[in-house]
């Protein structure tokens, strides 16, 4: 019998969805909503900064989903979805009390134990902030055990900016230092507008001593990778998420394989430098 | 008021000029002083001879393209330490954009005419400013292609 890993119940058949009921909706943007999700035998659900789960739209289909909520906090499952299509689209349409199916979570997550000690810098670009989250959580949770952390976040309009206010809170304190820039703006916005990989360059952090989070777009990963290292960080100390599409989840379908690595089983977040020549492979 | 040794020094502490010799910045001095904008100000606007560059020393500014009919688009903004403007090193000399102070800026402001004399006589010097702009422009012409991409556009927008 398999354990299913994030409410360490056992469960028959680790494809099968375990039912969640929806207590919370938030609306984060127009096309974005943050749904938060309760077993409804009120189990706790374990899980990593970085993992996702498979949540289930009944009668429409099942995608990977980032989980963008507190590990502290394993009573509330929280998701952070974009609409690009069908299933998506289900999840924005849902209400309180209604249910889903959720299986997981899944995946190797952001390595933040293992970078304790370091600087850390963590890069998102729009809804990738939502993966980031729990590891920013988790950072800020033992903030005395990082040296330097910076949060860089970059967005495609004023209006896109994901978690709003909980980036006006994190900008508020003294222990971490917060960047924000667009890609355009009207005149009166009083941030930043450019790329991202600008507030790299002028961040305050030790290139010898860093770890980076990344995620985003592919492109803006890219970029952003290339700024780190411009500034001597090293690429086996920066980590991305890649969220290609997937199906099963669980190693076995093939669908997001690349080479011998499977994003849903050995990712998604990965050293950089173990899947370098993914982000430029060409598209023939 | 600054005088030009003191201003030497300042200058010397700025990235931009970072590793530059000591007489270089005395010539440099000579064309610079201090200015203050306050926000809302137009350090210079679209069309406009550029006769002066800025390093930013103080607060932030908006490169703006103007619309017609809608409310000016910020391009880029700048902050400490960065270089407002390189119009004054490229013939015909013209701002091709309005740069609009959104905080209360203080900079460090360069004669252009004087800077460009200086360059010309001097080829050590004109081939130090050039490099430092040409990277300067360089990784502004990639930011703005990489924006290009539209890489955070929306794949489709959500039914409300
Ligand atoms: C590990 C992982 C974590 C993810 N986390 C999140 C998250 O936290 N929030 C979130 O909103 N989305 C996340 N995604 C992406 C999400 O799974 C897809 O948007 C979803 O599968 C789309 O399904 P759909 O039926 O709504 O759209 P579809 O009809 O399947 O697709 C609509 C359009 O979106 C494109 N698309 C679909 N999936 C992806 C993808 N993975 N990457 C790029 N383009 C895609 C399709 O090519 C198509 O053009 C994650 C993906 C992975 C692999």
């Amino acid at each position: 019998m398999n354990v299913h890993p994030g409410t360490a119940k056992p469960v028959e058949d680790p494809m099968l969805p375990l039912t969640y009921e929806v207590v919370g909706i938030k609306k984060e943007l127009p096309d974005t909503v943050t749904l938060d999700l309760r077993a409804p035998n009120g189990m706790p659900f374990e899980f990593e900064p970085g993992q996702f789960n498979m949540l289930y739209a009944f009668g429409v289909g099942e995608i990977p989903i980032s989980i963008s909520g507190d590990t502290s906090d394993p009573m509330q499952l929280v998701h952070t979805i974009r609409v690009v299509g069908k299933v998506s689209q289900a999840f924005a349409k849902l209400k309180e009390g209604d249910s889903i199916g959720v299986r997981g979570p899944y995946g190797v997550g952001w390595p933040v134990n293992n970078i304790k000690g370091s600087d850390v810098v963590i890069v998102g670009g729009g809804l990738g902030l939502a993966p980031l989250r729990p590891a920013i959580y988790s950072v800020l949770a033992n903030r005395g055990q990082f040296g330097n952390v910076v949060i860089l976040y970059g967005a495609r309009t004023p209006n896109d900016l994901l978690f709003e206010e909980q980036l006006h809170e994190w900008r508020g304190r003294f222990d971490l230092h917060l960047d924000v820039i667009v890609d355009r703006a009207e005149a009166g916005w009083p941030g930043r507008v450019g790329v991202v990989t600008q507030l790299i360059d002028h961040a305050v952090f030790d290139p010898e001593e860093t770890a980076a989070l990344v995620c985003g777009p592919e492109i803006m990963m890219r970029y952003a990778v290339q700024a780190l290292a411009d500034r001597g960080v090293d690429t086996k100390n920066v980590y991305v998420s890649m969220e290609r599409n997937m199906h099963c989840a669980l190693g076995f379908c093939g669908h997001c394989q690349f080479g011998g690595t499977f994003v849903c089983r050995d990712g998604p977040v990965f050293a950089y430098d173990t899947i370098s020549e993914l982000f430029t492979t060409r598209e023939a | 008021m600054v005088d030009q040794r003191d201003m030497a020094s300042i200058i010397g502490e700025v990235d931009f000029f970072d590793g530059l010799p000591a007489d270089t910045l005395e010539l440099l001095a000579g064309c610079a002083k201090n200015v203050r904008f306050n926000a809302g100000d137009y350090i210079y606007r679209e069309g406009q001879a550029a006769d002066t560059f800025y390093i930013i020393r103080h607060g932030s500014v908006a490169v703006q393209l103007h619309v017609p009919g809608r409310r000016p688009l910020v391009i880029e903004s700048l902050t400490t330490n960065e270089v407002l403007g390189w119009s004054w090193i490229v013939a015909p000399y013209r701002w091709s954009f309005d740069a609009q102070c959104v905080t209360l800026v203080r900079a460090l402001a360069f004669d252009a005419t004087c800077l460009r004399g200086k360059m010309e006589t001097d080829c050590a010097v004109g081939y130090e400013m050039l490099r430092r702009f040409v990277t300067v422009m360089s990784q502004r012409l990639r930011g703005t292609r990489i924006r290009l991409a539209d890489m955070y556009a929306p794949t489709v927008n959500a039914a409300d």
